[in-house]
């Protein structure tokens, strides 16, 4: 049984009762408890199933290395899977559900999965479900897709409030350990802004469970009054409950503050985003414990030497009345003495090892009335749901049982590995440290930083320092070598704390228990509980040649579960290295990356969600839109009318009306949203040539052009009017979406090319309004407004003036993109309501009516003009679009001009714009494909076409489009075949693009 | 994340303030240039494990161009400067001839 004890427990308070539910039973713990250690103190050591075999899996550790308790968290809109019970601070209401189970935790089907383990070995799914290949979609997917995950997706929306916060510091140290505070002490004293994070909301980290003195007084005290002295100095920023995620280049650092998981009664944000640009970072993220790899080492029960010390000392729980300790080290021995002065059992110790005499520890422990039984080994553990004994053999053996210890728990111990992680995130290097059998950063090869110098230092058990007194030195070292990399200096006379040194047995390697496990010991021997690789399953990968370590990782999804390997790495490593018969370094680490724990979603989120989530982008009439009756499409960033629906209309009856009201009589568009770029200067007829495919320095002021841009690839990449404004001003006009992209496109040209070009590019696209009139009752509107003469004869199709309308200081282009009769008016934006009231007044008796962008689309596809974006996709060229008229060909030079005669550019066979026109009038599927005889390698139908544009056009009482048709021109009047995702095949027929007004004889009024 | 010091307004900021636009020192063929010059000039880009000479542009600050050299396997940058020019700086590549001997001829 695990239990609270009477005594211990330096981090509850129980004076302060805590009730929380587990899988719907109410449970008590304390004040300072996490979600684990109550657990424990509820006897509820069983927390859980594997991945794969859906085996019971127990509490194994007391930190973030924990691989099994993951529970999901809460309900509805603060619900969370896979939180890890160890790292969950425990509060009054929590409720947790256990995962991966069905029916139930107790009681679970997919256990039978274990006695088909033999079926069921690395690699397994890749071997099985790849025959016959048709099963794969409809039998093997689904099954697998319910299978696979832990834990639930949320369902509900998130109704907590996340925040990103900005920090520089000079110095960051990682850890708040007796290391860390030792060098955040020595750096703070230079001067230096420092930073300390750490994840707990504990200082000290475990040297007070471990013990030992510090400057000659208890650690506590020296923690306590080290945390005092840096909380009190103006150039400390310390920071608990803070996880350092990932170190990434140029010492940047993610933080991860958990500001009231641990107390959800407060006010505020839940998490929240530090993201640090640090002069220089110190890792003093401590170890982590390794488990011994023997049969039944997954068995509820059975948890790391350090944890069990953890869970007595810090939360006072026992985790099992009798314990046996299995170490290969000195360290463990630790346990065994807390357990003891717990007034616990403790049956035998079995070391590994085979000292000359014993160590001062087996001395201790003897004395105690321990039984340390040297060279010994667990050959299996007892049990199911929960340890009931262990079966014992020499180490040296092949687990021939030697005697059988009653008890209900296992403490292990394998040794230590430092948290390299940080170290490791940004190209840190590691080497092999035999004397404590783990990687170790390696000094010499540190990650660089923007000036080529190492901008992170370990610290502590991080370096590999395991001792006391050892840790304090090398703290103190990584802050003054820290500092002198920043050019800061110590004050005279500061030193290091102090500590004895322990005197330590050497401890000695084992990566398998007993060395000579048969097969059948190994099938049973785990190396990853939450993924269930094996022992065996490893050395099976290394049999198969899978013998690089991220293969063999990814074959075996070793250290790939949400534990990504904390506590399985190193002995899966050791049990490849020993398959291949390679030394450990050799076969090397797999490759380290953030976050070092997983950090939530909506953190990283932040406050970006909702309102904030982007900028939007408003015209000056979007609250007249807004009041009446406009459908809202995004284009980019800007908000622009679908259509304005009146009464109890739907979208497509508005969309007709306001088609056939513009074709009729009278549509006011808000154009505002259109790019609009002036570029000037001496030279900019010279380079707008070299800009547009066709020629714009002749252009006379006064005339508008319209105008194709291509990269110089080839490929068109935006179109637009162009207005020559006066001798070396014009004024582009770009697509809704296209001003900022081909502001920048022309700066590139002007700044990295064409350098001594003297021109200058503004973007005022935001200064004007712009109001589309349009219809035949245009010219009238506008006269009715009184002004400027806007006549044919004055002002003929693609000309520009200004001039005062309605006495409103305007420009207007007579430019058409609907085949109408048109007038576009820009106007000062902080006019634009007051001229589009204006205008509505005026065309109250000419049947005006605003129309939205999918009126825009369908007035343009009736007349055959194109729409980038939509006939262009970056693949498609004026070529494509028998846009030939628009490539100059008197200009030497222009973007695009080399390229258009690249043989694939040239070649014959590229699809070409044609109109096509449904057989029975019903509208095409947009992007459709037309299809031919026969299929191609993939087995697909061969394809010859597809739909760019589709539309019902009112006006002509049908179905029309646009597609894009290999030798589309010469194919007039062929009937293709489209075939639908709904099922249908649409018969089209290819036409010519232009629909309405071939002349163009109702624009040019 | 980098820092990256902009030569035109002088601002060291991250990385998002800026946008990489890939190699530097292209040389453009245009009108009367071959096959294989075009597929040069739009296609073929150096891959160095090393040093790297690359286009930048301040895009959320003051939106000029710039050239950086920079380490593509330690992210060191060796400096920035004008995107006016057809080549790096003597002096720059002065210095990155003392950190990095024999980077001109990768092996």
């Amino acid at each position: 049984m695990s239990t609270r004890l009477a005594t211990g427990g330096r981090l509850v308070n129980k004076s302060r009762a805590v009730k929380f539910r587990f899988n719907g039973k109410h449970m008590d713990g304390f004040e300072g408890d996490t979600l684990a250690s109550a657990l424990l103190a509820n006897d509820q050591m069983l927390v859980g199933r594997s991945f794969k075999y859906h085996r019971p899996r127990g509490i194994v550790a007391a930190g973030p290395e924990e691989p099994n308790g993951l529970v999901n968290l809460g309900e509805d809109g603060t619900f969370e899977p896979n939180a890890r019970v160890t790292t969950t601070e425990l509060f009054d209401g929590l409720t947790a559900q256990s995962q991966n189970h069905w029916p139930s935790l107790e009681f679970d089907v997919g256990a039978i999965n274990k006695y088909l383990s033999r079926f069921l070995p690395a690699g397994f799914y890749y071997k099985m479900f790849i025959h016959p290949r048709p099963l794969w979609k409809h039998v093997y997917e689904p099954i697998i897709r319910h299978s696979a995950g832990l834990g639930r997706a949320p369902k509900s929306r998130d109704v907590d409030t996340y925040e990103h916060f900005y920090s520089f510091c000079d110095v960051l140290v990682v850890g708040g350990g007796v290391a860390g505070l030792e060098a955040a002490r020595t750096a703070a004293l230079s001067g230096a802004r420092v930073m300390l994070m750490e994840q707990t909301a504990h200082w000290g980290g475990r040297t007070p469970v471990d013990g030992g003195d510090i400057d000659g007084k208890p650690a506590q005290d020296w923690i306590d009054a080290t945390v005092a002295e840096l909380s009190v100095m103006e150039n400390v920023t310390l920071r608990t409950r803070t996880m350092a995620a990932g170190v990434y280049d140029h010492g940047y650092v993610l933080g991860y503050e958990q500001l009231t998981d641990h107390a959800p009664e407060m006010a505020g944000p839940r998490h929240r985003l530090w993201r640090v640009r640090a002069g220089h970072i110190i890792t003093a993220t401590g170890a982590i414990e390794r488990p011994l790899s023997f049969a039944g080492n997954d068995i509820p029960g059975v948890m790391l030497a350090a944890a069990v010390r953890d869970y007595a000392v810090n939360f006072g729980v026992s985790v099992g009345d009798r314990t046996v300790v299995v170490t290969n080290n000195d360290d463990a021995y630790l346990t065994a003495f807390a357990l003891k002065h717990a007034g616990l059992d403790v049956p035998a110790i079995l070391d590994a090892r085979v000292l000359p005499q014993d160590s001062a520890v087996m001395t201790q422990a003897k004395a105690l009335g321990i039984r340390v039984l040297m060279g010994h080994a667990v050959s299996s553990v007892q049990g199911v749901k929960r340890v009931t004994g262990v079966s014992v053999c020499s180490q040296a053996g092949e687990g021939a049982v030697l005697e059988e210890i009653n008890c209900d728990a296992v403490a292990m111990s394998g040794g230590w590995s430092p948290v390299v992680h940080l170290w490791s995130h940004c190209g840190g290097k590691l080497k092999w440290d035999t004397a404590n059998a783990c990687f170790s950063p390696d000094p010499d090869r540190g990650p660089l930083g923007a000036d080529g110098a190492q901008f992170v230092t370990t610290a502590g058990a991080a370096t590999g320092m395991f001792q006391l007194d050892d840790a304090l030195n090398d703290a103190f070292a990584a802050a003054d070598g820290t500092l002198r990399c920043l050019g800061l200096k110590l004050p005279k006379g500061a030193k290091a704390s102090k500590a004895e040194h322990r005197d330590e047995a050497p401890m000695a390697p084992v990566w398998l228990m007993p060395q000579g496990a048969a097969v059948k010991l190994r099938e049973k021997a785990w190396l990853d509980y939450q993924n269930d690789v094996k022992v065996s399953d490893v050395r099976l990968a290394a049999q198969e040649g899978f013998v690089s370590v991220e293969h063999a990782k990814r074959y075996t999804t070793l250290g790939m579960a949400t534990d990504q390997g904390k506590l399985s790495n190193i002995n899966g490593l050791a049990t490849l290295a020993g398959a291949l018969g390679e030394e450990i370094p050799a076969v090397g680490t797999t490759t380290f990356r953030p976050p070092y724990h997983p950090i939530s979603m909506a953190s990283i989120g932040g406050e970006a969600r909702d309102a904030a989530f982007q900028p939007i982008r408003r015209t000056p009439m979007y609250d007249w839109h807004n009041a009446n009756g406009a459908e809202w499409e995004p284009v980019g960033q800007w908000r622009r009318p679908y259509a304005y629906k009146r009464g109890d209309e739907n979208t497509h009856d508005a969309v007709m009306r306001e088609v056939t009201n513009t074709r009729e009589k009278l549509g006011l568009l808000d154009a505002s949203t259109l790019g609009k770029l002036i570029v000037k200067g001496p030279d900019a007829g010279a380079f707008l040539d070299l800009m547009y495919t066709n020629m714009m320095s002749t252009l006379k002021p006064g005339k508008c052009r319209y105008g194709l841009m291509c990269n110089d690839n080839g490929f068109l990449i935006d179109d637009g009017v162009v207005a020559r404004i006066d001798e070396d001003t014009w004024l582009c006009h770009t697509t809704t979406g296209g001003a900022e992209r081909i502001h920048a496109h022309m700066e590139e040209w002007l700044q990295t090319e064409w350098w001594d070009m003297k021109v200058y590019v503004a973007n005022v696209t935001e200064q004007y309004a712009q109001i589309a009139v349009v219809g035949p009752n245009a010219r009238k509107a506008l006269e009715k407004l009184g002004g400027m003469d806007v006549s044919k004869e004055t002002l003929g199709f693609m000309d520009w003036a200004d001039g005062v309308i309605g006495g409103f200081n305007v420009r207007v282009y007579r430019i058409s993109f609907s085949g109408e009769l048109s007038y576009e008016i820009a106007v000062d934006a902080s006019h634009g309501q007051a001229f589009w009231d204006a205008l509505m007044a005026v065309g109250a008796d000419l049947g005006v009516m605003p129309y939205g962008t999918e009126c825009l689309h369908i007035l343009r596809a009736e007349k055959g003009f194109i729409m980038i974006g939509d006939e262009s996709d970056g693949t498609v060229i004026p070529q494509d679009l028998n846009l030939h008229w628009a490539l100059s060909k008197k200009k030497e030079d222009y973007l695009g001009k080399r390229a258009h005669l690249r043989s694939h550019m040239a070649d014959p066979n590229r699809w070409k714009l044609v109109g096509l026109e449904t057989t029975d009038g019903s509208t095409l599927p947009d992007g459709a494909y037309a299809v031919a005889e026969g299929k191609n390698e993939n087995g697909q139908r061969n394809m010859i076409g597809r739909v760019t544009s589709t539309y019902h056009s009112p006006t002509l009482g049908k179905g029309i489009a646009m597609g894009l048709v290999h030798n589309g021109p010469d194919r007039m009047g062929e009937v293709l075949e489209f075939p639908g995702t709904d099922g249908k095949t649409y018969s089209a027929r290819i036409v010519d693009p232009v629909f309405y007004d071939k002349e163009g004889e109702k624009q040019n009024v | 994340m980098l820092i990256v010091s902009c030569p035109n307004c002088g601002i060291t900021a991250e990385e998002t303030e800026f946008h990489a636009h890939g190699e530097a020192h292209i040389t453009r063929h245009a009108a009367d240039s071959s096959d294989d010059q075009m597929e040069t000039y739009l296609f073929m880009r150096k891959n160095p494990k090393g040093v790297h000479f690359e286009r930048w542009r301040h895009q959320n600050g003051c939106g000029k161009w710039f050239h950086m050299a920079r380490c593509t396997m330690t992210l060191e940058v060796f400096g920035t400067y004008s995107a006016q020019t057809y080549a790096p700086p003597e002096e720059l590549l002065a210095q990155i001839d003392a950190k990095r001997p024999g980077w001109r001829t990768p092996s």
